[in-house]
């Protein structure tokens, strides 16, 4: 740990306690120190998580980039408050993260969303494709809609993500493509509308086109309703495009941090070069153009 | 669940085993429907008698009409049916020594044999070496032999009330028959009586069904605590994870068979009823249910459907209803056939020990194997007491055991996938 400091020049501080009020935007909503996850034990341990800290604020959006196997869906489970945390706190929204009962679990979770990395196992293939969306609509208090209404609802948020819901309902998961799956996914969020949303690779299986549609109209709910967009990418050149701050993951550490800018245009570390080397050619170029 | 059942059907050993089970289960149903005789009735006197047609030998004689028939070979026949295997094997001893060749001789055609009995045998003629005695047995055979081929009818005679002295009432013709539909009294007794008496095959229906049954109430207990159990033990894991666990390892090492015999004895022969003995079965039979469906619910939980189901504030009950339940239903399903089939055969064994349901109130097939022990069928070759019994446990088994290997088939490439 001791040895990545020096190295995040342009990491903002951990916070503990109540974050200073800076300034509305600046208001801290996600942080954490010291977070650590350790898999097994003895011969089979695996660090997969190892001390980092953040600070993420309201209405930013975060990417977390690193390559694979580099924690970073083990890091947003612990976020979620879907696995433990081995090591270190969590604090939300100033508080430290307390969800030792179902019930404080229940509360948290109407505030944080997450779209999952696979979308073939996000589903239960054994309840219908509405059930996934009218399951937002209750969360949203609109259980008592009129059938009408709900359907309404329903379509409007799949064609943000270019989806037909006359199509799809009735439907059981496995009768859908893996990108409409994923693309479904996100349908949940424009119902949803949380306060904050961990998306994990959430376009890799959709076509460039309606990748940068949907991608608009995340930034639109952003701006909407000021939710703050955790985006887990091996994509350096996505993260570049979408995010305020990036966090550059390998091997459980972060070990860049900063805004887009500061760390895509001068990286520091060797590892960060090498992610943003990897990046083809015109991806490169067609970044440099929306600069 | 529909989804689960198309599944199952599609399977040709699934469908088998599924005929089968049906088709006993109808047979237990529409049995005792037809005919109504209560099954643990003594109705012979004397035991083990064999399985065929008995007809009222008064009432056939009794019978409305009589009928003449003359059929070829009837009396033969009726030879036949007379003359003992030793006795055809000393006819064929003579014949030989009286010149027939050995070849031409066959035991099993009487009437054949009888004809050349006729044609050779010379009660004067003198053998040498043979002893006295010995032609005293061929005289005797042959006049047995004259009175089987007599064709005189027999005489029927009613004792006078007031006198004693008999009275001709009518006779018997050897070529009169009677037709067994106008007979009143007919009992068929396809698998005939056992030890005490009574109709096998009635009993065998009963207990077929008593014992399924007994299976059913117990492979539900089994798999319902094994199901809570595992449920709570995979899903909700922790401290409830070790309790159960302890509990479950307890069990493990104490072999379920003895478990079950002591707690069978302590129970006492007299509230030891069906019932009882299926709730002793299933609660001490659930140990691997609880541990093969803590496993699937520990490798389901940290499914992403799940974690879905948990953003979407969900409870703890709906997430296993709705996430956790429907994923392993087959499994359970295949569990709940295997603890049936395994609660018949330990309700057999249990009985076979003398530890099964009191014998008063209902057959089992374990008792009836018991009985059929005790009273030494299997020594004495009354193969209808017993032979049955094994075939319809088997059987049982058999199709509950293809039931599970074509779920198996069905479902298993897709737990894989
Ligand atoms: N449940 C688990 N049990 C044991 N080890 C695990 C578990 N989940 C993840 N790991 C290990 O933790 C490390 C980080 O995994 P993680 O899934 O967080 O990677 P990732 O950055 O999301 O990779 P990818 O880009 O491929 O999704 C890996 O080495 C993985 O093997
Ligand atoms: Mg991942």
């Amino acid at each position: 740990m001791s040895m990545n400091e020096p190295l995040r020049p342009s990491a903002p501080p951990p916070q503990v306690g109540p974050p200073p009020q800076v300034g509305r935007e600046k208001q801290t909503c996600l942080s954490g120190t010291g977070v650590t996850k350790l898999f097994g034990f003895g011969r089979t341990k695996t660090l997969a998580v190892d001390h980092v800290d953040f600070n993420f604020h309201e209405g930013e959006v975060i990417s977390i980039v690193g390559e694979s196997g580099s924690g970073k869906t083990t890091l947003a489970k612990m976020l979620l408050g879907l696995i433990s945390v081995t090591e270190g706190d969590i604090y939300f929204q100033g508080q430290k993260r307390d969800i030792s009962s179902s019930r404080k679990k229940q509360e948290y979770w109407k505030n944080i969303q997450a779209i999952f990395q696979d979308p073939f196992s996000s589903y239960n293939i054994f309840s219908k494709i509405d059930d996934v969306l009218l399951d937002c609509i209750r969360m949203r208090g609109g259980q008592r809609l009129p059938k009408e209404e709900k359907v309404k609802l329903m379509t409007e948020a799949c064609s943000f993500v270019n989806l037909k819901f006359a199509e799809l309902t009735n439907k059981y998961p496995f009768e859908l493509s893996g990108g409409q799956m994923q693309r479904l996914m996100i349908a949940r969020i424009f119902l949803l509308k949380p306060k904050i949303l961990i998306a994990d690779e959430p376009t890799s299986m959709i076509d460039a086109c309606s990748r940068a549609t949907i991608l608009d109209y995340l930034m639109k709910l952003r701006d909407e309703v000021g939710m703050t967009l955790i985006f887990i990418t091996h994509d350096i050149g996505l993260a570049y495009y979408v995010s305020d701050t990036v966090f550059i993951m390998e091997k459980g550490k972060f070990v860049e941090s900063g805004s887009a800018d500061a760390v895509i245009l001068t990286p520091q570390q060797p590892y960060t070069k090498r992610l943003l080397n990897d990046v083809p050619k015109i991806y490169e170029e067609w970044d440099l153009s929306t600069v | 669940m529909r989804h689960t059942f198309r599944q199952a059907f599609s399977s040709g050993k699934f469908v088998t085993g599924f005929v089968i089970l049906m088709g006993l289960l109808l047979l237990v149903i529409l049995y005792p429907l037809i005919f109504r005789a209560p099954p643990l009735q003594i109705i012979a006197q004397g035991t083990f008698f064999p399985p065929g047609i008995y007809v009222s030998a008064y009432d056939s004689i009794n019978a409305p009409t009589t009928y003449t028939l003359n059929l070829d070979g009837a009396a033969a026949k009726r030879v036949a049916a007379k003359l003992k295997d030793e006795d055809r094997v000393a006819m064929k001893e003579w014949l030989v020594v009286a010149g027939v060749p050995e070849d031409q001789i066959d035991i099993s055609d009487a009437q054949k044999l009888l004809t050349l009995w006729a044609e050779n045998y010379d009660p004067a003629k003198q053998v040498k070496g043979m002893t006295l005695a010995r032609q005293r047995y061929f005289q005797r055979v042959n006049n047995a032999i004259q009175g089987l081929l007599s064709t005189e009818g027999a005489i029927i005679a009613v004792r006078q009330p007031e006198s004693g002295a008999l009275q001709e009432a009518g006779a018997v013709k050897q070529t009169d028959y009677v037709n067994i539909s106008e007979v009143p009294n007919v009992r068929i007794l396809p698998l005939g009586t056992d030890n005490f008496g009574r109709d096998v095959f009635a009993q065998l229906v009963r207990a077929i069904g008593v014992s399924l049954l007994i299976g059913i109430v117990a492979g539900l207990i089994a798999t319902g605590i094994g199901l809570v159990l595992g449920l709570l033990a995979g899903y909700v894991g922790g401290a409830v994870d070790d309790v159960i666990n302890f509990i479950t390892n307890i069990f493990l090492v104490i072999p379920s068979l003895v478990l079950l015999i002591l707690i069978s004895f302590s129970v006492g022969q007299e509230s030891r009823g069906a019932f009882t003995v299926a709730v002793v079965i299933g609660v001490t039979s659930w140990v691997w249910t609880t541990r093969a469906v803590r496993a699937q619910v520990i490798s389901l939980r940290n499914r992403d459907h799940v974690n879905l189901s948990k953003l979407s504030g969900h409870s703890l009950f709906r997430i296993i209803r709705g996430d956790i339940l429907p994923y392993i239903m087959s499994y359970v399903f295949m569990a709940l056939i295997l603890q049936i089939s395994a609660a018949i055969l330990a309700e057999a064994n249990l009985s076979i020990l003398g530890l099964g349901p009191r014998t008063t109130d209902v057959p089992t097939l374990g008792l009836m194997m018991q009985w059929a022990m005790i009273y030494q069928a299997h020594i004495l070759g009354k193969w209808w007491a017993y032979f049955p019994v094994l075939i319809s446990i088997t059987l049982i088994t058999f199709s509950m055991n293809l039931m599970i290997t074509g779920l198996d088939q069905v479902f298993n490439p897709q737990l894989r996938n």
